[in-house]
């Protein structure tokens, strides 16, 4: 009796290591890494003014009733230059932006500035990837939307593009 | 043209293979027996058209012909000579069919060499090799073709630089071998099922292609593991990462195999769970595979990406290895389970290696698969590395080397426990030995390690013991080959638990004229220069290196610069001395003058590649001793079949 | 919470000109050096993903390798660092899974595994006469 329930036992085991394959096909890695900090207010940190015309940023800057996102940027960063015209779109509609750009430099960002624009209130220069880190972010660019109170309220990984703006603007509507 | 000539050859390959399946089948199922004879010109004739089919790939590559889609998307004409032809390998299409190629190569060995088997059993074997041949060939037509042309493309993208290496020439084949080598296991175990011909005699056919197949796999993950250990420049020799695990497990496999198909051929013991280990060694080779080649694990050797393929895959590997099962649990109500055993027998010691063998696999699995799980049913990414397979794995590992040390002395069927501890007495001596020598000299390492070497000594002890009073002249080859891998298993632990607890190692930023102690060694950096390579630029850091008061001897670890693709890769200097490795990298410019270097002295760090090695050679002693004894004088079979009555040695 | 504030302190203030920049170089502590690399050795970096920080060349695993031996040296215990870590990236950065009801079946399997084939192996064995 038991051995003829054996026999059912490979099949059982084949059939749930073919389920998770095809799982694992149908939903590929994605490779991205989601912050962990998403819902919990913004970590301590500070980088300090990239640019002269400017202020630093500091997690304080983040708790006076008025939410904002929050771009982790490189100038060195190819990707990022596609999404300045959109930010600089959404700071048109009263959106404030601060940067943080990691591993940079003021002159190679004035640069960057210049040519393509500058869509933030703030920019602080993130020295060692720290601020970075404290986000959770893996990568640029990053954006955070941050609610009135300093809690991080979303994470959009990547590129901000047009098709995004939308929900943006509705995260920070809901954001106070 | 020599594309085209490439691709019609593996369509009449393709073609064999369905006829050598039908043959077989016919012959079987319908009782034409006359058909029987013709399958095995037909195995060799496809064998002949794959290799065919693969030397025309080989040959594209080598004429950097990149109207060739494959060629322009993974060759470069600049390419060292050697990584066009390696290259050949290095990417997805061909090395699936470097897969089939074996394949075919291995059914037609079967077809041309393999005497002992039953002449039906024979026939089913060799059309389950078809079938099995034939699926593949359909993924190759139908959804990777190695020989698609493209247009216009008048420079190709080049090859991954981390496969730019000499190991690249020869791992993947051999592990191939290992992986599709595994073929013939399992379709002797199929034929055996179809034909009812479950028995020692089948498996004394078996053998040899099982050890043949595990000697590749041995040396394939050995070879591997070194060339990890070199070109990825961080000192480690096993990651746990998916695609060295996919290696390990048809090992694993293969390794508890061997050791049951030794129970079978001399006790008709463990007759379903071989043929099961048949099917689970090839289906854990496919798994690896399917695993490497649909791109659904993220690895640090990940290549070739496809979630498209993986389907394809995946269907194959549903066919076989349920077909498998499927004949398994309808013929297996007709095979008797064999005689039983003592606790205390070498039976049961090779049972109990089996199932510690299994455990591990389980691990390893598990391990593997369970974030893939996780994440598609929950959503959570949790990540499962060495910190997991160390702390499960090893204890596991470590018990396995008990029963090594003991297994090897037992008797068949029956011993006395007084008697076997007897046996094991100097064994027990050479591990209080080691434990003392660690405890005066090495001061506190951790209990992994510490267990690992005392294991080490008493197995290494215990693996000579079958030597012991015996007259050497007489004793089978086999048994050295047992004596061999055993002993290797003990110096590769040795090797793995003295680089765990006392590796050196130090990362500082270094200014030329500055030296640095690591180890016993004094390390100076005289300066970094350029040097152009063959399609590279390379930073080179000079270092004079000294042995307290010994001569001083440069070494030149190296920073590569790749354009096409553009990548950075390390080479490291690496110095073998008897007592371990200095292994020397080169990092990034830190500020000023400064380059930052991380040194390693790894003590005895060989040993493990050397115990896989002679892992690899005891298997080759042992098939060779096989071959003599079963195959050349058949007068003997019959003898060996009765129980012996001194302990014999089993592989 | 003092180590807390003096953490905060070390990284808000500007690295003094000759401190050494531990991304790449060695804690001056054998002890703690030791600590800080078996932890980076299971640390994952989320840029090259198959790699552990410790041997990987993107930047970001540099800037975590700097946070983890300031944080050893300021007297973190590894784990600590680990779960200071985690919270910030999840569970996902770690090599080494952490033990709760959705990664026990890593254990369990296993476990399951030997059980079952012990009882297998124990009806294979002769009754003694």
């Amino acid at each position: 009796m038991s051995r003829k329930l054996l026999l059912w036992l490979p099949f059982a085991l084949v059939f749930v290591l073919f389920a998770v394959f095809w799982l694992g096909l149908k939903n590929p890695d994605d490779r991205i890494i989601a912050s962990n900090m998403v819902g919990k207010p913004l970590p301590e940190f500070s980088a300090r003014a990239a640019m002269p015309d400017r202020p630093g940023v500091t997690s304080a800057d983040f708790t006076d009733g008025k939410p904002r996102l929050l771009n982790v940027f490189a100038s060195w960063c190819v990707p990022c230059v596609r999404e300045v015209p959109v930010l600089l779109r959404m700071q048109q509609q009263g959106v404030e932006i601060v940067g943080v750009a990691v591993h940079d430099s003021s002159p190679a960002l004035a640069t960057f500035l210049a040519q393509n624009g500058n869509p933030y209130d703030r920019i602080g220069l993130d020295e060692g990837g720290r601020a970075q880190i404290e986000f959770g972010s893996s990568g640029v660019p990053e954006t955070f939307v941050v609610d009135g109170k300093g809690r991080i309220v979303h994470q959009h990984i990547g590129v901000v593009t047009e098709q995004d703006v939308p929900q943006l603007l509705g995260m920070l509507g809901k954001a106070q | 043209m020599i594309a085209e000539a490439g691709l019609a050859a593996l369509w009449l390959a393709a073609v064999m293979a369905l006829l050598q399946f039908a043959l077989g089948a016919l012959a079987l199922g319908r009782g034409r027996a006359g058909l029987a004879p013709a399958i095995q010109p037909v195995a060799v004739v496809q064998a002949v058209l794959v290799c065919i089919a693969f030397f025309c790939l080989i040959a594209v590559f080598v004429r950097s012909d990149m109207s060739v889609l494959l060629v322009a998307a993974n060759s470069h004409s600049a390419k060292p000579m050697l990584y066009k032809i390696a290259g050949t390998w290095g990417n997805h299409e061909g090395s699936m069919l470097l897969w089939v190629t074996i394949l075919g190569v291995a059914g037609a060995t079967i077809a041309l060499f393999e005497r002992q088997l039953r002449e039906d059993t024979r026939v089913a074997t060799l059309a389950a090799q078809g079938a099995i041949a034939l699926g593949f060939y359909a993924f190759l037509l139908f959804s990777s073709n190695p020989f698609a042309r493209i247009e216009n493309v008048v420079e190709g993208a080049g090859l991954n630089p981390l496969l730019q290496d000499p190991g690249l020439a020869f791992h993947p084949p051999t592990l191939y071998a290992g992986y599709v080598g595994m073929s013939a296991a399992f379709s002797f175990a199929v034929g055996a099922l179809v034909t009812r011909n479950v028995g020692p005699d089948f498996a004394r056919a078996m053998r040899p292609w099982i050890l043949g197949a595990w000697i590749f796999l041995t040396v394939g993950i050995t070879a591997g593991s070194y060339w990890a250990y070199y070109t990825l420049g961080w000192g480690g020799w096993w990651f746990w990462d998916p695609v060295e695990n996919a290696s390990l497990m048809p090992w694993l496999a293969a390794t508890a195999l061997l050791h049951s198909v030794t129970v079978l051929a001399t006790r008709d013991g463990l007759r379903a769970w071989t043929i099961m280990l048949s099917v689970l060694a090839f289906s854990m080779s496919m798994v690896g595979t399917f695993l490497v080649r649909s791109g659904i694990l993220t690895s640090v050797h990940s290549f070739a990406v496809d979630p498209e393929r993986g389907v394809f895959i995946l269907a194959l590997l549903a066919i076989y290895i349920g077909g498998a099962l499927a004949l398994f649990a309808m013929r297996i109500g007709t095979v008797s389970e064999g005689s039983r055993f003592d606790i205390v027998s070498r039976e049961a010691a090779l049972v109990l290696n089996n199932l510690m063998l299994t455990v591990v696999l389980v691990v390893v699995l598990a391990g593997t698969l369970y974030p893939l799980a996780l994440e598609a049913t929950s959503g959570t990414k949790i990540s499962v590395g060495a910190p997991y397979f160390n702390s499960v794995a090893g204890p596991i590992a470590l018990i396995t080397m008990v029963l090594l040390a003991a297994g090897p002395l037992l008797r068949w069927r029956s011993d006395k426990p007084r008697l076997v501890l007897d046996r094991l007495v100097f064994s027990f001596l050479a591990g209080a030995a080691a434990l003392l020598l660690i405890a005066a000299f090495a001061g506190s390492i951790g209990i992994l390690p510490l267990l690992g070497l005392v294991a080490a000594a008493i197995v290494a002890v215990a693996s000579l013991a079958p030597l012991w009073k015996r007259n050497l002249k007489r004793t089978p080859l086999f048994t050295f080959g047992m004596v061999m891998a055993h002993m290797g298993c003990a110096v590769s632990m040795a090797g793995m638990a003295c680089d765990s607890a006392f590796t050196r190692e130090t990362m500082v930023a270094m200014g030329p004229g500055e030296t640095q102690a690591v180890g016993d060694f004094a390390v100076t950096l005289a300066g970094v220069r350029e040097r152009p390579g063959p399609n590279y630029q390379a930073l080179e850091a000079v270092l004079s290196v000294s042995e307290k008061g010994g001569t001083p001897f440069e070494m030149l670890p190296q920073l590569h610069q790749f354009t096409d693709p553009p990548m950075q890769t390390n080479q490291a200097a690496i110095r073998t001395f008897w007592n371990g490795q200095l292994y020397l990298v080169l990092g990034e410019q830190s500020d000023g003058d400064k380059w930052v270097m991380r040194m390693w002295w790894k003590p005895f760090v060989t040993l493990i590649w050397l115990g896989g090695a002679m892992i690899a050679l005891g298997g080759m002693l042992s098939l060779l001793g096989r071959v003599r004894r079963d195959f050349l004088p058949r007068r003997r079979r019959t003898a060996t079949v009765e129980a012996l009555p001194e302990p014999e040695p089993a592989e | 919470m003092r180590r807390l504030a003096a953490l905060a302190l070390l990284i808000a203030a500007p690295l003094p000109a000759q401190a050494q920049d531990y991304a790449e170089v060695a804690l001056p502590d054998p002890a703690q050096e030791a600590q800080a690399s078996r932890l980076m050795d299971t640390i994952r970096c989320v840029v090259c993903q198959g790699q552990p920080i410790s041997g990987s060349n993107a930047d970001l695993a540099g800037d975590m390798r700097r946070i983890v031996r300031e944080r050893i040296a300021a007297g973190d215990t590894p784990d600590e660092v680990r779960a200071w870590l985690i919270s910030k990236y999840g569970d996902w950065v770690s090599f080494k899974p952490q033990v709760k009801p959705a990664t026990l079946p890593l254990w369990l399997i296993p476990l399951v595994a030997l059980v079952l084939g012990i009882w297998l192996v124990s009806r294979r064995l002769r009754r003694h006469h």
